[in-house]
């Protein structure tokens, strides 16, 4: 026994096993984030019963997903009154859809009272830009409302006009978003060009009569786009088609609602699998829908990535210019010390109380002066006055420089003063010596540095949440107008959006399989962006390895 | 470089020996002159004792003496890489060409390219061979290839590198062995053409071989510069050098040429040394 304690071997045993708990934990997590998030894109069957209804006993057929599953006491449900036989009950959540017939999307039903449950293959899904899915069966399709096709016929042709809607509607939002929203964009620089005329006292009749031209060259334009935007409209607007409910009533929808149609009992595996990827490109590619409840969240990953690039900007020439003067200029003194702790303290600081700091320093001090100085034409409606991408960059830029400063610090210290001697005896500056030899040698660390700060401030949320993050944005923080980078802009972001969709969102149920593939997405793109920082630092120190003998 | 005939009168005779006739620098032009030079360390220790010094040009002066007597710290004064070291304090002049290098209207950075240093171990950067040798023009603004050409190859042949590496000047310096690093080293420091090269132990670390190559390239170099040189292998001041000092806690006990010296040292310490006696 004692040979055992001294050969190491419970230290061996003691050490592999917190590793192996420590992956089994992390696989764990991410495995059920995938399995719970990438789910949900798989078609669900859509299944029609007949079903009593357990408190009035009344029999109606109804038709719905169903997409949860619980197992519950019995006596809690003859307590509300509810007959019930057995000990425990298991009941179903179906996904009954139909807002405008049923007034709620989700109901749950009493396995027990669901009677010949089947799945027909005409059942069809509409899945619809407002008012969530349609279950039903598809009766005619009516362009101009005389009906062009009906029975089974209407499926193929009911297909094919919704590509052809498709197409336009894309047309439509390209023209609405795009043309005329630079239209827009650029009425609103004449308004606050004149604005700024007003405020300088500049009566020049010339500029005056500029901004009068422009702003009838831009009203000629949007004429022209909206006299197409009509025409396209009306194109869209022309189809429709009639859907049976399961209760036999009929139901007219148009076209021009529609995101897709599919007939989930009637899919081949391959079909399934090819609507899987269809519908996992959506979700990231698209825009959300229905109070960030469907759709995509593009928005949410493109604001996450350029939050992180501004912060990355920001953050490491300051994080390496400090780390450099402590290291290489500064005396090491007392004073040193003092700011090497603080610097380290700061690392400890809860990340809402950054939030709180960027609100009232960044907005609402820096922001409303640099209204006051560079935009005050636009006042009272607040420019850089109010929270946005730059403020939260740079909050996340201060909460996460006390790492850059450590490891910089790190590398720098790990140089050998022989290369230092080796370029200062050719007759190099301090400063040249720094620039040309030891900052590129210590690249590997400040990546390293480069790589913690991502993964904090990838993470946070909190201080977002008062420093520029909304639930909905209405435009990029990148697009076409110049200056093409809106600073000012509010953006959307991954771990608020998760917060936002489990906990606000209007329809809970509908939004816990998007809270998972939410998660599981920020997670990936944390991962994407470390490894491409690993790869860099990687990169790097293949190149200057062979000096750590 | 300032002509001296009549040296003997302004150098303090007892810190060179009383024997007269091993200091004749009478023929030689003086590159440095050493007066009066004291270096303290910051908790009052003392490194240098006042020493008295000429370094002729175009010759190898080579330093010897035990561990610790000070010679690399001498070394170090020539180009100033003693202020480097924290609570450093200097006494006494340094005249290069006349003026003063401890005078602090001098531009430290310009010294240094004037006065070139080899370290005992080889110090190649992290480029490649091209980046190193090229390193120092590039301090100086000389950016266009075609000159960089020309002199990398210039140095790499001085320095007796050029045959070895002529195919892979774009490879990592730190690929090769130690004797072709020192080599490298070498050739780095004379691209910039300086007036004086300071070896600091520059063979100490590497194989024979490489040893007598190095040997074989300074004598080579001492045409065109001036050289010093410590080395604590005695066999080798006697081989390279013209002009010895022999050195002992800080104080130079005896310098003369090298022949001389070490066949008949003027005094009984350096013979000791010399003989193995001690040190």
């Amino acid at each position: 026994m004692k040979n055992w304690w001294k050969s190491g071997d419970p230290w061996i045993w003691l050490t592999a096993s917190s590793v192996s708990v420590s992956l089994i934990v992390v696989v764990g997590l991410i495995s059920l984030i995938a399995v719970r998030g990438l789910g949900h894109f798989w078609p669900t069957a859509v299944a029609q019963a007949t079903y009593i209804d357990e408190r009035d006993g009344k029999k109606s057929i109804i038709v719905g997903e169903i997409r949860d599953e619980e197992n519950v006491s019995a006596v809690r449900l003859r307590d509300s009154g509810v007959k019930v036989e057995g000990e425990r009950v298991t009941r179903y959540l179906m996904k009954i859809g139909n807002r405008e017939l049923f007034n709620l999307d989700f109901r749950w039903v009493l396995a027990q009272n669901l009677k010949e449950t089947q799945y027909p293959e005409k059942m069809t899904v509409i899945e619809r830009r407002e008012w969530g899915n349609f279950y039903g069966y598809v009766v005619s399709v009516k362009e101009n409302d005389k009906v062009v096709s009906e029975g089974d016929a209407a499926w193929g042709e009911l297909q094919t006009r919704l590509q052809r809607a498709l197409k336009i509607f894309d047309e439509i939002r390209h023209l609405e978003k795009n043309e005329i929203g630079a239209i827009n964009y650029g009425l609103e620089q004449l308004r606050l060009r004149k604005r700024r005329l007003e405020l300088n006292h500049d009566t020049d009749p010339a500029k005056q009569a500029a901004i009068v031209s422009e702003k009838a060259q831009f009203e000629t334009q949007y004429e022209q786009l909206r006299q197409q935007l009509s025409k396209l409209y009306e194109q869209i607007n022309r189809d429709s088609f009639m859907m049976k409910v399961s209760d036999d009533r009929m139901v007219e929808l148009k076209m021009a609602k529609v995101v897709g149609v599919y007939r989930p009992n009637a899919l081949s595996t391959f079909e399934k699998i090819g609507f899987y990827f269809h519908k996992a490109w959506e979700f990231v590619s698209d825009e959300p829908r229905e109070a960030n409840t469907e759709g995509g969240i593009f928005p949410a990953i493109f604001g996450t990535v350029m939050l992180v690039f501004i912060m990355s900007f920001i953050v490491t020439p300051f994080g390496v210019i400090a780390a450099v003067y402590l290291r290489e200029y500064a005396k090491q003194g007392f004073l040193t010390r003092v700011i090497r702790i603080a610097v380290n303290n700061l690392a400890g600081v809860p990340s809402i109380v950054y939030g709180v700091f960027g609100l009232g320093f960044f907005v609402y001090f820096l922001g409303a002066n640099i209204d006051q100085l560079f935009y005050p034409e636009a006042l009272p409606a607040p420019t850089f006055g109010t929270p946005g991408i730059l403020w939260s960059a740079l909050t996340l830029a201060i909460l996460t420089v006390p790492v850059v400063i450590v490891s910089t610090e790190e590398g720098l210290s790990r140089i050998p003063s022989s290369i230092r001697e080796g370029s200062l005896a050719l007759g190099a500056t301090k400063a040249e010596t720094l620039w040309r030899t030891v900052l590129p040698m210590a690249s590997p660390a400040m990546m390293t540095g480069l790589i913690l700060a991502i993964a904090r401030a990838a993470g946070e949320v909190a201080p977002l949440m008062l420093v520029g993050v909304v639930k909905l944005a209405p435009s990029l923080v990148l697009d076409g107008n110049s200056p093409f980078l809106h600073l000012e802009r509010k953006f959307m972001h991954l771990g608020f959006h998760i917060h936002d969709v489990g906990f606000q969102s209007p329809n809970v149920e509908a939004a816990r399989p998007l809270v998972y593939a939410t998660s599981l997405l920020l997670v990936a793109v944390i991962v994407l962006l470390n490894l491409a920082a690993i790869g860099i630092r990687n990169h790097l120190r293949e190149k200057y390895k062979a000096l750590e003998n | 470089m300032t002509q001296s005939n009549v040296l003997t009168h302004s150098i303090d005779m007892n810190s060179l020996g009383r024997n007269e006739s091993t200091l004749n620098l009478s023929n030689e032009s003086i590159c440095v002159e050493v007066r009066d030079l004291n270096l303290y360390y910051g908790n009052h220790k003392q490194a240098l004792h006042n020493v008295n010094m000429l370094i002729p040009e175009k010759r190898v002066t080579a330093y010897i003496g035990p561990s610790g007597c000070g010679k690399s710290t001498l070394l170090r004064c020539f180009n100033r890489m003693n202020d480097l070291v924290d609570g450093v304090k200097i006494d006494g002049q340094i005249l290069i060409d006349g003026s003063n290098i401890y005078d602090p209207s001098v531009n430290v950075a310009d010294l240094r390219r004037r006065v070139g240093m080899v370290f005992q171990k080889p110090n190649p950067f992290p480029k490649s061979i091209y980046e190193n040798v090229a390193y120092g023009l590039r301090l100086q603004g000389i950016n266009n290839r075609r000159i960089l050409d020309e002199v990398v190859e210039k140095s790499l042949r001085g320095a007796a590198l050029w045959d070895e590496v002529k195919d892979r000047l774009h490879d990592n310096a730190l690929g090769m062995s130690g004797g072709q690093q020192q080599r490298l080293v070498i050739a780095r420091a004379i691209a910039i053409e300086p007036e004086i090269l300071l070896l600091d132990e520059p063979a100490s670390a590497l194989d024979p071989i490489s040893t007598l190559k190095i040997e074989e390239l300074i004598h080579e170099l001492k045409s065109d510069y001036t050289i010093v040189i410590v080395t604590h292998n005695m066999q080798q001041a006697a081989r390279v050098s013209d002009y010895t000092a022999f050195m002992y806690l800080g104080e130079l006990i005896e310098f003369g040429d090298t022949s001389t010296l070490f066949t008949n040292p003027g005094k009984k310490q350096t013979e000791d040394y010399i003989t193995g006696r001690y040190g």
